[in-house]
């Protein structure tokens, strides 16, 4: 099975490359048969791989594909079982970052590897290796940065403290990082997943500078129209092999879609309209702290009908966690009211908003939404599990509660060895759906559901979208937080943009103008 | 009374005490701020101590050197601090429970050591301790020369290390890599620092800082051992160390402020006034819980304190 792939040459892709690499097509990396297995499950499967000089390679994929796995394996960070690594012909042995990095290798990852409280330069100088010095050497280090911001347009403050800055400046500090270690490979795993539109576009012309500069980019992502915007050449990934690879000019949505799922994809969920009824959820001149005591939420204020789907899009660390925790009851408001069904709810008590008839779905929903080491069955049971219909005299109804449970698992298909299951013996969409089904099944009048897909494939991620869908129609307010705009446009009957914890506009969400969203979604004011 | 505290002398002599009750704690605390910040917590502090201490006396009394007894303790609990990586870098042990689980060990095994060599003595040994050393011209400063330079050669050695120790963390290269192991080791190890090497290393160095803080109390402060001698110490290292914020030099006034009141207390009880002297002894540890509740509310722990690093765990 390994064995060199038929690779289109770089050199008729769409950038022109400098003369010295076209003359010598040798592959920067080649990647062979490469296996890697946690415990018993094959996350890599005799992968092939090849990537060339100046060449953006997309790796194309759903979640649990791979793709992290596989890069991480060629930036030294997983040791892998069966497979070898060659770079620019010849085979290496990578153990460690520190090898990787040696061959000119960077990586970005999806959670960034900064620290938030040093400035952005000691991010950048750590572990450079360019000076046998004990001391710092801060004074040469910046003008060595200023340098390559300057030549590659990538301007960050070099004295600014990390948690200060957003998101998208975040990721060019990682990009100054690589370069800063003159990296000739960038690995940029779903870089744009927590960027606002013009931000990618911003991305892709830095992408496409350094590709014409001769440097290579792999550039992992599910996203199918950036894929086709930005990369040379498609490598699809699923359930840990290589299903496919194309020429980007030679292939198209419909059918990267099709590799990449294995089934037809429905493109979006029928919009049904229902006609709203009376308010539900009220929010009124919400004032929000964060964990560092900075406002997060300024002056918020909301309403929402039965039989809506509110979408709020934004750049994640806008603000929208804060307010979702607010009304979650897991934190306080400095000032502000929120009513559900006309009853206030006293902010900051987690029972209030669990007895108003308020479905949360929250973010995290490992650390928040569920005990990992619990059954199932105990998971479904969270919220109820003191009522009378599952208790009597402070005793548990067993059997009550395990036909509960018995219907939940089937009604909301969730896949697992039954009720006593541990929950983290579950993947992430059935993890989901246990939160579903412990939240939606009391009929609830509000929905708040925050990154309800994040992370889950096409099929969960469909499944969750229907069920959001099937509770506007039954008549509950839905609010759905969520930074994927494409998520929010799909579903939507209105959409508010938070920046900065405030809210910049409100739009329909039929014919909803993507580029206004955008410009909002980064704090242009129209 | 009053005239006797603002007295010239009893002023200079509560500084040279502040001087020398903030020794050991300035020692032990220097020694937890480098492993903290490496994000590891080492509860074990007070058994080291305790550890170095006793070596540190015994082995001066064998071989007539303090100098020895000093470097003999700075091993020991190198040695000591190399168990503690081994359970909870390597093997990721909780890091609570490993640290009291050598302090519990330390302590039993240091006195175990001193019977087996002196049984149980009516006249404890002694050993014949540092002199102090007087510092030329400065120690001739009015009212502040003689308590402030006129003193072992192991405090001096303390006052210098608080700076060390700063430009060590913030000036260098391997301090650069020290904070950030501590704050994020998934990003130090992205960019090839060796996190679990840098943690042994810190938890090592720590070690023999505690060790030498231990010994000072039997070689300097006092010239016997005796099972209590380091009294708490440790723990107050670990509170200054959350009190200077996980700074040297904050650390360091913590630990200055500990010494003044502890000689304060000392003071005031030969002062013969009619409280029990427990009282009195308990002063400075209440005045530090104090402090403590008014500082560690904005405290900032290096963010990966407590938690073991393993490759394969993150990095999706
Ligand atoms: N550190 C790990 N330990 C155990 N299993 C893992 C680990 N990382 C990834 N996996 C598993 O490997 C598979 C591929 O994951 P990943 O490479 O993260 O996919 P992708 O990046 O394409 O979403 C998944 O089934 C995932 O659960
Ligand atoms: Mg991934």
């Amino acid at each position: 099975m390994p064995g060199a792939q038929p690779v289109p040459d770089s050199t008729k892709g769409r950038y022109d490359l400098p003369a010295k690499t076209a003359a010598n097509d040798t592959p920067v990396i080649e990647m062979r048969g490469i296996t890697k297995r946690f415990l018993d499950n094959v996350a890599n499967d005799q992968i092939d791989f090849t990537l060339h000089a100046g060449e953006i390679c997309a790796l194309l994929g759903e979640n649990g594909a791979g793709k992290t796995t596989l890069m991480n394996v060629l930036f030294g960070y997983y040791s892998f079982d069966e497979g070898s690594i060659s770079v620019r012909g010849e085979q290496v042995a990578l153990a460690s970052p520190k090898d990787a990095i040696a061959n000119g290798i960077g990586m970005i990852h999806q959670h960034f590897t900064l620290v938030p409280t040093q400035t952005v330069l000691e991010n950048i100088v750590i572990a450079t290796r360019d000076e046998k010095r004990f001391f710092l050497n801060l004074k040469g280090a910046r003008k060595k940065l200023l340098d390559i911001q300057k030549q590659f347009g990538l301007y960050v403050d070099p004295d600014t403290r990390v948690w200060t800055l957003s998101i998208g400046q975040q990721q060019k500090v990682e990009i100054l990082k690589a370069l800063y270690r003159n990296s000739s490979v960038l690995i940029m795993d779903e870089p744009t997943a927590v960027l606002a539109p013009q931000e990618t576009v911003e991305l892709f012309k830095t992408l496409r500078v350094l590709a014409e500069e001769g440097r290579s980019v792999i550039f992992i992502s599910h996203k199918l129209h950036e894929v086709m915007e930005i990369s040379d050449r498609v490598v699809v990934l699923r359930n840990g092999k290589v299903v496919n690879q194309k020429r980007t000019a030679d292939t198209d949505v419909k059918e990267l879609a099709n590799m990449m799922v294995g089934r037809e994809v429905l493109e979006r969920i029928e919009r049904q309209v229902v006609e709203p009824g009376e308010p539900v959820l009220e929010v009124n001149d919400l004032n929000v702290l964060n964990d560092k005591g900075l406002e997060a939420v300024k002056n918020f204020t909301l309403t929402v009908r039965r039989g809506e789907i509110l979408g709020i899009a934004g750049v994640s660390g806008n603000g929208q966690t804060e307010m979702c925790e607010v009304l979650f009851g897991v934190r306080g408001a400095e000032t502000g009211t929120v009513s559900v069904g006309g009853q206030p709810l006293r902010l900051g008590h987690p029972l209030s908003s669990v007895r108003s008839g308020l479905a949360r779905i929250p973010e995290d929903r490992i650390h928040m939404g569920l005990l990992m080491d619990m059954t199932v069955e105990d998971n479904l049971q969270l919220e109820n599990h003191w009522t009378g219909r599952f208790a009597r005299n402070g005793l548990r109804k067993f059997d009550e509660i395990a036909a509960n449970s018995q219907t939940l698992i089937t009604d909301y298909s969730i896949k697992t060895d039954g009720k006593d299951a541990p929950a983290k013996s579950l993947s992430g969409g059935n993890l989901q759906k246990i939160i579903l089904a412990r939240e939606l099944s009391s009929e609830p009048e509000v929905v708040l559901a925050s990154q309800p897909t994040r992370g889950l494939d096409v099929g969960a991620t469909e499944y969750i979208h229907q069920r959001m869908v099937e509770e506007k129609v039954r008549g509950a307010g839905v609010v759905l937080v969520s930074d994927d705009l494409d998520e929010v446009m799909g579903l939507s009957d209105r959409i508010i943009v938070m920046y900065e914890g405030e809210i910049m506009g409100e739009v329909a969400g039929s014919g909803a103008d993507r580029e206004q969203i955008g410009l909002w979604m980064t704090g242009v004011k129209s | 009374m009053i005239g006797e505290i603002l007295s010239v002398t009893f002023i200079t002599g509560l500084i040279g005490a502040m001087m020398r009750m903030a020794t050991p704690i300035i020692f032990a605390m220097l020694g937890e701020i480098i492993t903290e910040r490496a994000g590891v917590l080492n509860l074990g502090i007070e058994g080291i101590m305790l550890m170095g201490a006793m070596t540190g006396f015994l082995v001066t009394l064998s071989t007539g050197s303090l100098w020895t007894g000093v470097f003999a303790a700075a091993l020991v609990g190198m040695v000591f601090a190399l168990i503690m990586a081994v359970l909870v870098v390597y093997l990721g042990l909780s890091q609570h429970v490993s640290g009291l689980g050598i302090t519990l060990f330390a302590t039993g095994l240091a006195m175990f050591i001193y019977r087996l060599y002196f049984g149980s003595p009516t006249v404890p040994p002694i050993v014949k301790p540092f002199s102090r050393i007087e510092i030329p011209l400065l120690s001739k400063i009015p009212i502040l020369g003689q308590g402030l330079f006129h003193h072992y050669s192991l405090t001096y050695i303390a006052v210098l290390l608080i700076p060390a120790v700063a430009i060590l963390l913030y000036k260098t290269k391997v301090g650069l890599k020290i904070r950030t192991v501590g704050e994020n080791p998934f990003a130090a190890d992205t960019v090839g620092v060796n996190v679990n090497l840098t943690r042994t290393l810190c938890l090592v160095a720590g070690g023999a800082l505690m060790g030498i803080g231990g010994a000072f109390l039997t070689l300097a402060h006092q010239n016997m051992f005796l099972l209590d001698v380091i009294g708490g110490r440790g723990w107050v290292a670990v509170a200054m160390v959350i009190f200077g914020n996980w700074d040297p030099v904050k650390g360091a006034i913590g630990a200055l402020l500990f010494g003044l009141v502890d000689g304060l207390q000392l003071r005031l009880q030969g002062l013969g006034l009619h409280v029990s002297f427990d009282i009195f002894l308990m002063i400075p540890y209440v005045i530090t819980i104090i402090a403590l509740i008014g500082v560690s509310r904005r405290a900032s722990v290096p963010a990966a304190l407590l938690q073991p690093y393993r490759r394969e765990d993150k990095g999706g």
